[in-house]
Protein backbone atom coordinates (compact mmCIF):
# COMPACT_ATOMS: atom_id res chain seq x y z
CA UNK A 1 0.00 0.00 0.00
CA UNK A 2 1.32 3.48 -0.80
CA UNK A 3 -1.27 6.33 -0.58
CA UNK A 4 0.33 9.58 -2.08
CA UNK A 5 -2.43 12.66 -1.02
CA UNK A 6 -2.36 15.78 -1.88
CA UNK A 7 -4.25 18.53 0.19
CA UNK A 8 -4.73 21.65 -0.78
CA UNK A 9 -6.31 25.08 -0.26
CA UNK A 10 -6.49 28.79 0.66
CA UNK A 11 -4.26 29.12 4.12
CA UNK A 12 -6.57 29.30 6.97
CA UNK A 13 -8.91 26.32 5.39
CA UNK A 14 -6.70 23.54 7.57
CA UNK A 15 -5.95 21.93 4.91
CA UNK A 16 -2.22 21.16 6.34
CA UNK A 17 -4.31 20.06 10.05
CA UNK A 18 -5.76 17.48 7.62
CA UNK A 19 -2.78 16.40 6.21
CA UNK A 20 -1.35 16.15 9.74
CA UNK A 21 -3.77 14.10 11.43
CA UNK A 22 -3.87 11.92 8.64
CA UNK A 23 -0.01 11.34 8.94
CA UNK A 24 -0.74 11.10 12.63
CA UNK A 25 -2.95 8.43 12.08
CA UNK A 26 -1.35 6.29 9.56
CA UNK A 27 1.48 6.26 12.59
CA UNK A 28 -0.78 5.05 15.30
CA UNK A 29 -1.49 2.26 12.85
CA UNK A 30 2.09 1.81 12.19
CA UNK A 31 2.49 2.81 8.76
CA UNK A 32 5.15 4.98 7.37
CA UNK A 33 4.23 8.18 7.16
CA UNK A 34 5.50 11.40 6.05
CA UNK A 35 3.85 15.27 5.78
CA UNK A 36 5.14 18.05 4.08
CA UNK A 37 4.14 21.59 3.57
CA UNK A 38 4.20 23.86 1.18
CA UNK A 39 3.17 27.54 1.46
CA UNK A 40 3.70 31.08 1.04
CA UNK A 41 4.87 33.52 4.04
CA UNK A 42 1.06 34.56 4.55
CA UNK A 43 -0.64 33.40 7.62
CA UNK A 44 -4.21 33.16 5.77
CA UNK A 45 -5.15 33.57 2.26
CA UNK A 46 -2.50 32.35 0.18
CA UNK A 47 -2.30 29.00 -1.14
CA UNK A 48 -1.44 26.18 0.80
CA UNK A 49 -0.89 22.35 0.22
CA UNK A 50 0.62 19.41 2.03
CA UNK A 51 2.09 16.08 0.55
CA UNK A 52 0.95 13.00 2.90
CA UNK A 53 2.50 9.66 2.02
CA UNK A 54 1.26 6.60 3.94
CA UNK A 55 2.44 3.16 3.23
CA UNK A 56 3.99 -0.26 4.16
CA UNK A 57 7.01 0.50 3.14
CA UNK A 58 9.68 3.19 3.90
CA UNK A 59 8.65 6.36 1.76
CA UNK A 60 11.44 7.46 -0.96
CA UNK A 61 10.47 10.83 -2.11
CA UNK A 62 7.74 12.92 0.22
CA UNK A 63 7.29 15.10 -2.58
CA UNK A 64 3.65 13.91 -4.25
CA UNK A 65 4.13 14.22 -7.49
CA UNK A 66 1.63 11.56 -9.10
CA UNK A 67 -0.91 11.56 -6.69
CA UNK A 68 -2.87 8.35 -5.40
CA UNK A 69 -5.33 11.19 -4.12
CA UNK A 70 -5.85 14.85 -4.59
CA UNK A 71 -8.26 16.98 -2.31
CA UNK A 72 -9.69 20.33 -3.43
CA UNK A 73 -10.70 22.79 -0.73
CA UNK A 74 -10.57 25.59 -3.50
CA UNK A 75 -10.93 26.16 -7.14
CA UNK A 76 -6.84 26.78 -7.44
CA UNK A 77 -5.98 24.26 -6.12
CA UNK A 78 -8.11 22.06 -8.53
CA UNK A 79 -6.74 23.87 -11.52
CA UNK A 80 -3.63 23.08 -9.93
CA UNK A 81 -4.00 19.50 -9.29
CA UNK A 82 -6.37 17.86 -10.75
CA UNK A 83 -3.79 17.05 -13.88
CA UNK A 84 -1.62 14.81 -11.16
CA UNK A 85 -4.23 12.61 -10.05
CA UNK A 86 -2.76 9.35 -11.39
CA UNK A 87 -5.70 7.56 -13.15
CA UNK A 88 -7.93 5.81 -11.37
CA UNK A 89 -7.05 7.78 -8.38
CA UNK A 90 -9.69 9.96 -5.97
CA UNK A 91 -10.52 13.12 -6.90
CA UNK A 92 -12.29 15.15 -3.82
CA UNK A 93 -13.59 18.79 -4.71
CA UNK A 94 -15.30 21.10 -2.37
CA UNK A 95 -18.49 21.97 -3.93
CA UNK A 96 -19.57 24.58 -1.32
CA UNK A 97 -16.99 26.94 -3.26
CA UNK A 98 -15.30 25.55 -6.80
CA UNK A 99 -17.83 26.55 -9.35
CA UNK A 100 -16.48 24.00 -11.51
CA UNK A 101 -16.91 20.28 -12.19
CA UNK A 102 -13.76 17.56 -12.72
CA UNK A 103 -12.48 17.74 -16.46
CA UNK A 104 -11.05 14.21 -15.60
CA UNK A 105 -13.46 11.21 -16.36
CA UNK A 106 -10.39 8.46 -15.52
CA UNK A 107 -10.21 9.34 -12.17
CA UNK A 108 -12.86 8.71 -9.35
CA UNK A 109 -13.92 12.23 -8.53
CA UNK A 110 -16.43 12.98 -5.34
CA UNK A 111 -18.20 16.71 -4.93
CA UNK A 112 -18.77 17.23 -0.90
CA UNK A 113 -20.59 20.65 -0.11
CA UNK A 114 -17.84 20.83 2.85
CA UNK A 115 -18.58 24.49 4.15
CA UNK A 116 -22.28 23.41 4.21
CA UNK A 117 -22.29 20.69 5.75
CA UNK A 118 -19.78 22.18 8.40
CA UNK A 119 -22.24 25.16 9.21
CA UNK A 120 -25.21 22.44 9.43
CA UNK A 121 -23.21 21.12 12.46
CA UNK A 122 -22.87 25.16 13.66
CA UNK A 123 -19.27 25.07 13.33
CA UNK A 124 -17.68 26.62 9.88
CA UNK A 125 -14.76 25.53 10.54
CA UNK A 126 -15.38 21.60 10.73
CA UNK A 127 -15.15 22.49 6.96
CA UNK A 128 -12.03 20.49 6.63
CA UNK A 129 -13.03 17.52 8.94
CA UNK A 130 -16.15 16.95 6.48
CA UNK A 131 -13.95 16.44 4.02
CA UNK A 132 -11.38 14.34 5.96
CA UNK A 133 -14.35 12.04 6.67
CA UNK A 134 -15.22 11.29 3.41
CA UNK A 135 -11.49 10.97 2.25
CA UNK A 136 -11.54 8.54 4.78
CA UNK A 137 -14.99 6.81 4.04
CA UNK A 138 -13.43 6.08 0.48
CA UNK A 139 -9.87 5.69 0.74
CA UNK A 140 -10.06 3.76 3.85
CA UNK A 141 -6.53 4.59 4.90
CA UNK A 142 -6.66 5.19 7.90
CA UNK A 143 -9.69 4.25 10.93
CA UNK A 144 -11.15 7.84 12.04
CA UNK A 145 -11.12 6.55 15.98
CA UNK A 146 -7.53 7.09 15.28
CA UNK A 147 -7.69 10.46 13.29
CA UNK A 148 -9.48 12.02 16.81
CA UNK A 149 -6.63 10.28 18.39
CA UNK A 150 -4.28 12.79 16.58
CA UNK A 151 -6.50 15.44 17.44
CA UNK A 152 -6.85 15.09 20.88
CA UNK A 153 -2.87 15.28 20.96
CA UNK A 154 -2.69 18.10 18.86
CA UNK A 155 -6.10 20.12 20.64
CA UNK A 156 -4.37 19.25 24.08
CA UNK A 157 -6.52 18.50 27.58
CA UNK A 158 -7.85 22.19 26.85
CA UNK A 159 -9.84 21.75 23.95
CA UNK A 160 -11.10 18.33 24.54
CA UNK A 161 -14.35 19.79 24.47
CA UNK A 162 -13.61 20.19 20.94
CA UNK A 163 -13.84 16.49 19.85
CA UNK A 164 -17.60 15.72 19.54
CA UNK A 165 -18.26 18.43 16.78
CA UNK A 166 -14.85 16.92 15.20
CA UNK A 167 -16.67 13.17 15.18
CA UNK A 168 -19.78 14.71 13.98
CA UNK A 169 -18.06 16.53 11.31
CA UNK A 170 -15.58 13.42 10.21
CA UNK A 171 -19.08 11.18 10.52
CA UNK A 172 -21.12 13.72 8.27
CA UNK A 173 -18.47 13.60 5.48
CA UNK A 174 -18.19 10.13 5.34
CA UNK A 175 -21.98 9.96 4.82
CA UNK A 176 -21.64 12.33 1.97
CA UNK A 177 -20.13 10.27 -0.24
CA UNK A 178 -21.66 6.54 1.06
CA UNK A 179 -22.53 4.37 -1.25
CA UNK B 1 9.95 3.76 22.72
CA UNK B 2 6.44 5.38 21.27
CA UNK B 3 7.34 7.12 18.07
CA UNK B 4 6.70 10.86 17.90
CA UNK B 5 5.43 12.70 14.85
CA UNK B 6 7.78 15.61 14.35
CA UNK B 7 9.02 18.56 11.72
CA UNK B 8 13.02 18.48 11.45
CA UNK B 9 13.52 21.72 12.79
CA UNK B 10 11.93 20.03 15.98
CA UNK B 11 13.61 17.50 16.14
CA UNK B 12 17.15 18.46 15.67
CA UNK B 13 16.57 21.07 18.39
CA UNK B 14 15.28 18.09 20.41
CA UNK B 15 18.58 16.12 19.40
CA UNK B 16 20.87 18.59 20.18
CA UNK B 17 19.47 19.13 23.38
CA UNK B 18 19.55 15.22 24.14
CA UNK B 19 23.65 15.85 23.00
CA UNK B 20 24.25 18.13 25.91
CA UNK B 21 23.68 21.46 24.27
CA UNK B 22 22.53 23.95 26.19
CA UNK B 23 23.34 26.87 24.08
CA UNK B 24 21.95 28.37 21.27
CA UNK B 25 22.21 31.90 19.43
CA UNK B 26 20.28 32.68 16.04
CA UNK B 27 18.22 35.19 13.97
CA UNK B 28 15.34 34.10 12.55
CA UNK B 29 14.89 33.09 8.96
CA UNK B 30 12.75 31.12 6.73
CA UNK B 31 12.22 27.87 6.55
CA UNK B 32 14.27 27.42 9.67
CA UNK B 33 12.21 29.36 12.23
CA UNK B 34 10.95 26.30 13.99
CA UNK B 35 14.77 25.60 15.32
CA UNK B 36 15.00 28.97 17.12
CA UNK B 37 11.28 28.88 18.21
CA UNK B 38 11.53 25.75 19.87
CA UNK B 39 15.00 26.12 21.41
CA UNK B 40 13.13 29.55 23.16
CA UNK B 41 11.05 26.97 24.64
CA UNK B 42 12.75 24.57 25.76
CA UNK B 43 16.35 25.90 26.36
CA UNK B 44 14.99 27.84 29.46
CA UNK B 45 13.41 24.14 30.57
CA UNK B 46 16.75 22.61 30.72
CA UNK B 47 18.93 25.18 32.45
CA UNK B 48 19.91 26.44 28.77
CA UNK B 49 20.41 29.75 27.19
CA UNK B 50 18.54 30.57 24.05
CA UNK B 51 19.26 34.01 22.39
CA UNK B 52 17.65 35.95 19.57
CA UNK B 53 20.94 38.09 18.44
CA UNK B 54 20.42 41.19 16.34
CA UNK B 55 21.97 39.65 13.64
CA UNK B 56 23.46 36.66 12.01
CA UNK B 57 26.27 37.69 12.34
CA UNK B 58 26.12 38.72 16.27
CA UNK B 59 24.83 35.15 16.68
CA UNK B 60 27.65 33.49 14.93
CA UNK B 61 29.87 35.48 16.74
CA UNK B 62 27.86 34.62 20.35
CA UNK B 63 28.76 30.83 19.49
CA UNK B 64 32.07 31.72 19.40
CA UNK B 65 32.81 33.30 22.75
CA UNK B 66 30.97 30.41 24.13
CA UNK B 67 32.47 27.89 22.12
CA UNK B 68 36.10 29.27 23.40
CA UNK B 69 34.50 29.18 27.04
CA UNK B 70 34.08 25.28 26.55
CA UNK B 71 30.26 25.06 25.89
CA UNK B 72 28.35 22.83 24.01
CA UNK B 73 26.79 24.99 21.52
CA UNK B 74 24.79 25.42 17.97
CA UNK B 75 23.18 28.03 15.63
CA UNK B 76 20.96 27.69 13.17
CA UNK B 77 19.86 29.40 9.60
CA UNK B 78 19.05 29.16 6.13
CA UNK B 79 21.20 29.93 3.03
CA UNK B 80 21.08 33.78 2.97
CA UNK B 81 21.63 33.62 6.75
CA UNK B 82 24.36 31.25 6.77
CA UNK B 83 25.98 33.63 4.58
CA UNK B 84 26.31 36.08 6.87
CA UNK B 85 27.67 33.85 9.41
CA UNK B 86 30.42 32.74 7.15
CA UNK B 87 32.99 34.95 8.61
CA UNK B 88 32.31 33.87 11.95
CA UNK B 89 32.96 30.39 10.86
CA UNK B 90 36.33 31.25 9.33
CA UNK B 91 37.20 32.95 12.62
CA UNK B 92 36.02 29.58 14.43
CA UNK B 93 37.96 27.13 12.41
CA UNK B 94 40.98 29.08 13.07
CA UNK B 95 40.70 29.52 16.32
CA UNK B 96 40.09 25.89 16.79
CA UNK B 97 36.45 25.49 18.50
CA UNK B 98 33.99 23.09 18.46
CA UNK B 99 30.63 24.10 17.91
CA UNK B 100 27.28 22.96 15.56
CA UNK B 101 26.05 24.46 12.78
CA UNK B 102 22.43 23.40 10.98
CA UNK B 103 21.64 25.14 7.66
CA UNK B 104 18.16 24.52 6.23
CA UNK B 105 18.84 24.90 2.60
CA UNK B 106 16.74 27.39 0.95
CA UNK B 107 16.99 28.93 -2.74
CA UNK B 108 19.35 31.22 -4.11
CA UNK B 109 21.63 33.45 -4.73
CA UNK B 110 20.78 36.17 -3.68
CA UNK B 111 17.61 36.45 -0.68
CA UNK B 112 16.72 33.75 -3.47
CA UNK B 113 13.32 31.93 -2.30
CA UNK B 114 11.75 30.44 1.04
CA UNK B 115 11.92 26.74 -1.12
CA UNK B 116 14.29 24.01 -0.23
CA UNK B 117 17.05 23.87 -2.34
CA UNK B 118 20.96 22.49 -2.49
CA UNK B 119 22.43 25.59 -3.95
CA UNK B 120 24.63 25.62 -0.75
CA UNK B 121 26.63 22.79 -1.51
CA UNK B 122 29.98 24.47 -2.68
CA UNK B 123 29.54 27.20 0.27
CA UNK B 124 29.79 24.47 2.61
CA UNK B 125 32.32 22.26 1.63
CA UNK B 126 35.19 24.19 0.06
CA UNK B 127 35.10 27.11 2.20
CA UNK B 128 32.52 29.66 2.47
CA UNK B 129 34.67 31.45 4.72
CA UNK B 130 38.19 32.98 4.03
CA UNK B 131 40.97 31.04 4.65
CA UNK B 132 42.47 27.13 4.39
CA UNK B 133 40.06 25.65 6.35
CA UNK B 134 37.48 22.55 6.13
CA UNK B 135 34.12 21.93 7.58
CA UNK B 136 32.29 18.34 9.07
CA UNK B 137 29.51 18.61 6.70
CA UNK B 138 26.82 16.08 7.30
CA UNK B 139 23.80 15.81 4.85
CA UNK B 140 20.62 14.38 6.30
CA UNK B 141 18.48 12.19 4.26
CA UNK B 142 15.30 12.13 6.57
CA UNK B 143 14.33 13.68 10.02
CA UNK B 144 15.16 10.38 12.26
CA UNK B 145 18.72 10.49 10.07
CA UNK B 146 19.05 14.14 10.99
CA UNK B 147 18.41 13.27 14.76
CA UNK B 148 21.17 10.83 14.93
CA UNK B 149 23.44 12.33 13.79
CA UNK B 150 23.32 15.41 16.53
CA UNK B 151 24.88 13.46 19.31
CA UNK B 152 27.66 13.02 16.64
CA UNK B 153 28.07 15.84 15.31
CA UNK B 154 28.61 17.70 18.48
CA UNK B 155 31.49 14.67 19.89
CA UNK B 156 33.08 15.10 16.34
CA UNK B 157 33.40 18.99 16.63
CA UNK B 158 34.94 18.43 20.14
CA UNK B 159 37.06 15.52 19.35
CA UNK B 160 38.51 17.86 16.74
CA UNK B 161 38.20 21.50 17.66
CA UNK B 162 36.21 22.23 14.37
CA UNK B 163 33.05 23.36 13.39
CA UNK B 164 30.43 21.19 11.82
CA UNK B 165 27.64 21.71 9.73
CA UNK B 166 24.50 19.83 9.46
CA UNK B 167 23.38 20.40 6.21
CA UNK B 168 19.95 19.84 5.45
CA UNK B 169 17.08 21.65 3.24
CA UNK B 170 13.98 23.15 3.20
CA UNK B 171 11.73 19.71 2.95
CA UNK B 172 14.02 18.19 5.57
CA UNK B 173 13.38 21.13 7.96
CA UNK B 174 9.36 21.32 7.31
CA UNK B 175 8.58 17.36 6.88
CA UNK B 176 7.07 15.61 9.30
CA UNK B 177 7.96 12.06 10.06
CA UNK B 178 7.50 9.64 13.16
CA UNK B 179 10.90 9.61 15.36
CA UNK B 180 12.24 8.15 17.82
CA UNK B 181 14.28 10.45 20.19
CA UNK B 182 16.95 8.51 22.68
CA UNK B 183 16.83 10.62 26.20
CA UNK B 184 20.68 11.43 26.73
CA UNK B 185 20.30 11.99 30.05
CA UNK B 186 23.26 13.97 31.37
CA UNK B 187 26.13 13.55 28.78
CA UNK B 188 29.48 14.24 29.93
CA UNK B 189 31.30 16.87 27.67
CA UNK B 190 34.85 15.89 27.16
CA UNK B 191 37.98 18.11 29.20
CA UNK B 192 38.27 21.01 27.34
CA UNK B 193 42.00 22.51 29.30
CA UNK B 194 41.80 24.53 26.58
CA UNK B 195 38.56 26.70 26.93
CA UNK B 196 39.08 30.17 28.95
CA UNK B 197 37.51 29.38 32.10
CA UNK B 198 39.00 31.94 34.29
CA UNK B 199 42.92 31.62 34.76
CA UNK B 200 43.91 31.65 38.53
CA UNK B 201 47.93 31.89 39.23
CA UNK B 202 49.96 28.72 38.71
CA UNK B 203 46.41 26.86 37.71
CA UNK B 204 47.12 25.93 34.49
CA UNK B 205 48.64 28.02 31.74
CA UNK B 206 46.44 31.06 30.66
CA UNK B 207 44.42 29.84 27.45
CA UNK B 208 43.82 32.26 24.59
CA UNK B 209 41.42 32.15 22.25
CA UNK B 210 42.65 33.81 18.69
CA UNK B 211 42.70 34.11 15.11
CA UNK B 212 45.16 36.38 14.81
CA UNK B 213 48.63 35.46 13.59
CA UNK B 214 51.14 38.33 12.39
CA UNK B 215 54.34 36.31 12.28
CA UNK B 216 53.75 33.93 9.23
CA UNK B 217 55.70 30.99 10.88
CA UNK B 218 53.08 31.03 13.40
CA UNK B 219 50.39 30.97 11.22
CA UNK B 220 51.51 28.44 9.23
CA UNK B 221 51.80 25.81 11.94
CA UNK B 222 48.45 26.77 13.06
CA UNK B 223 47.32 26.11 9.18
CA UNK B 224 49.69 22.80 9.02
CA UNK B 225 47.84 21.45 12.61
CA UNK B 226 44.77 22.15 10.51
CA UNK B 227 45.76 20.25 7.63
CA UNK B 228 47.01 17.54 9.60
CA UNK B 229 43.60 17.43 11.48
CA UNK B 230 41.46 17.12 8.51
CA UNK B 231 43.52 14.33 6.58
CA UNK B 232 42.53 12.55 9.82
CA UNK B 233 39.03 13.30 9.62
CA UNK B 234 38.54 12.13 5.94
CA UNK B 235 40.07 8.67 7.01
CA UNK B 236 38.36 8.00 9.92
CA UNK B 237 34.71 10.31 9.40
CA UNK B 238 33.75 9.65 5.94
CA UNK B 239 30.42 8.14 5.36
CA UNK B 240 28.47 7.43 2.97
CA UNK B 241 25.20 5.02 1.79
CA UNK B 242 25.81 2.51 -1.00
CA UNK B 243 22.43 0.95 -2.24
CA UNK B 244 21.39 -1.29 -4.81
CA UNK B 245 24.70 -0.74 -6.89
CA UNK B 246 25.56 -4.73 -7.03
CA UNK B 247 25.15 -5.45 -10.90
CA UNK B 248 23.91 -2.43 -11.62
CA UNK B 249 23.34 -1.09 -14.88
CA UNK B 250 23.30 3.06 -13.84
CA UNK B 251 24.37 4.46 -10.55
CA UNK B 252 22.27 7.40 -9.48
CA UNK B 253 24.48 10.11 -7.25
CA UNK B 254 22.18 12.17 -4.65
CA UNK B 255 22.72 13.62 -1.03
CA UNK B 256 19.62 14.45 1.03
CA UNK B 257 15.96 14.73 0.18
CA UNK B 258 17.12 14.23 -3.32
CA UNK B 259 18.95 10.77 -2.57
CA UNK B 260 15.15 9.91 -1.67
CA UNK B 261 13.75 10.73 -4.68
CA UNK B 262 16.03 8.56 -6.45
CA UNK B 263 14.83 5.78 -4.27
CA UNK B 264 11.67 6.50 -5.62
CA UNK B 265 12.72 6.29 -9.24
CA UNK B 266 15.11 3.33 -8.80
CA UNK B 267 11.93 1.45 -7.39
CA UNK B 268 9.98 2.73 -10.96
CA UNK B 269 12.85 1.08 -12.81
CA UNK B 270 13.42 -1.80 -11.21
CA UNK B 271 9.49 -2.27 -12.51
CA UNK B 272 10.72 -1.79 -16.06
CA UNK B 273 13.68 -4.17 -15.73
CA UNK B 274 16.27 -1.72 -14.92
CA UNK B 275 18.76 -2.38 -12.36
CA UNK B 276 19.68 1.30 -10.84
CA UNK B 277 22.09 1.90 -8.00
CA UNK B 278 22.45 4.80 -5.58
CA UNK B 279 25.26 6.15 -3.71
CA UNK B 280 24.71 9.05 -1.08
CA UNK B 281 27.46 10.89 0.54
CA UNK B 282 26.35 11.03 4.08
CA UNK B 283 29.35 13.72 4.74
CA UNK B 284 29.48 15.87 1.89
CA UNK B 285 32.80 16.97 3.30
CA UNK B 286 35.15 14.42 4.00
CA UNK B 287 33.91 13.24 0.31
CA UNK B 288 33.28 9.48 0.04
CA UNK B 289 35.49 9.91 -3.27
CA UNK B 290 36.68 5.90 -2.87
CA UNK B 291 32.76 4.33 -2.26
CA UNK B 292 31.52 6.87 -4.95
CA UNK B 293 34.50 5.63 -7.38
CA UNK B 294 33.84 2.35 -6.40
CA UNK B 295 30.38 2.35 -7.32
CA UNK B 296 30.09 3.97 -10.64
CA UNK B 297 33.67 2.67 -12.03
CA UNK B 298 32.25 -1.36 -11.71
CA UNK B 299 31.93 -3.17 -14.73
CA UNK B 300 28.16 -3.82 -14.75
CA UNK B 301 27.94 0.48 -15.05
CA UNK B 302 27.27 2.10 -18.04
CA UNK B 303 26.63 5.45 -16.78
CA UNK B 304 26.63 7.38 -13.59
CA UNK B 305 23.57 10.27 -13.16
CA UNK B 306 24.00 12.91 -10.63
CA UNK B 307 20.76 14.34 -9.22
CA UNK B 308 20.97 17.74 -7.29
CA UNK B 309 18.43 20.72 -6.27
CA UNK B 310 20.99 22.86 -8.11
CA UNK B 311 22.69 23.75 -11.04
CA UNK B 312 25.42 21.13 -10.41
CA UNK B 313 27.51 21.30 -7.70
CA UNK B 314 28.47 17.92 -6.10
CA UNK B 315 28.75 16.88 -9.68
CA UNK B 316 32.18 18.32 -9.59
CA UNK B 317 33.12 16.34 -6.65
CA UNK B 318 31.72 12.96 -8.47
CA UNK B 319 33.76 13.62 -11.30
CA UNK B 320 37.03 14.34 -9.16
CA UNK B 321 36.24 10.57 -7.83
CA UNK B 322 35.50 8.89 -11.03
CA UNK B 323 38.43 10.27 -13.02
CA UNK B 324 37.09 10.09 -16.13
CA UNK B 325 36.80 6.88 -15.91
CA UNK B 326 33.13 6.60 -16.54
CA UNK B 327 30.69 9.56 -17.98
CA UNK B 328 28.86 11.57 -15.18
CA UNK B 329 25.87 13.06 -16.61
CA UNK B 330 23.91 16.02 -14.23
CA UNK B 331 19.95 16.12 -13.57
CA UNK B 332 18.81 19.05 -11.81
CA UNK B 333 17.47 21.87 -11.03
CA UNK B 334 18.11 25.47 -9.55
CA UNK B 335 15.64 27.71 -8.31
CA UNK B 336 13.68 25.64 -5.82
CA UNK B 337 12.08 23.37 -8.31
CA UNK B 338 12.25 19.49 -6.85
CA UNK B 339 12.93 17.04 -9.34
CA UNK B 340 10.46 14.16 -9.34
CA UNK B 341 11.07 10.79 -9.21
CA UNK B 342 9.42 10.01 -12.95
CA UNK B 343 11.51 12.50 -14.44
CA UNK B 344 14.38 10.85 -13.42
CA UNK B 345 13.20 7.62 -14.58
CA UNK B 346 13.15 8.66 -17.69
CA UNK B 347 16.30 10.59 -17.77
CA UNK B 348 17.50 7.04 -17.32
CA UNK B 349 15.82 5.58 -19.95
CA UNK B 350 16.79 8.57 -22.08
CA UNK B 351 20.50 7.67 -21.35
CA UNK B 352 19.83 3.96 -21.48
CA UNK B 353 18.05 3.91 -25.36
CA UNK B 354 20.99 6.61 -26.05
Amino acid sequence: MLEQNLFAGFGGQGVLLMGQLLAYAGMLEDKYVSWLPAYGPEMRGGTANCSVNISDEPIGSPVVSKATTVVAMNRPSLDKFEPTVQPDGYLFINSSIIDRKAERDDVKVYYVPCNELAEELGNAKVANMVMLGAYIEKTKCVDIENVLEALRYKLGEKKEHLIPVNRDALLKGAAAVKD
Amino acid sequence: MAKKLMKGCEAVAEAAIQAGCRFFFGYPITPQNDIPEYMSARMPKVGGCFLQAESEVAAINMVYGAAGAGARVMTSSSSPGISLKMEGISYIAAAELPCVIVNMMRGGPGLGSIQASQGDYFQATKGGGHGDYRMIVYAPASVQEMIDMMQHAFDVADKFRTPVMVLADGIIGQMMEPVEITEGGNVVLPKKDWATTGYKTGERPRSIVNSLYIEVEELEELTNRLQARYREIEETETKVEVYNTEGAEFVLCAYGTVARICKTAIMQLQKQGVKVGLVRPITLWPFPSTAVHDAIVADSVKKALCVEMSAGQMVEDVRLAVDGKKEVAFFGYSGSRVPTAEEIAQRILEMRGA
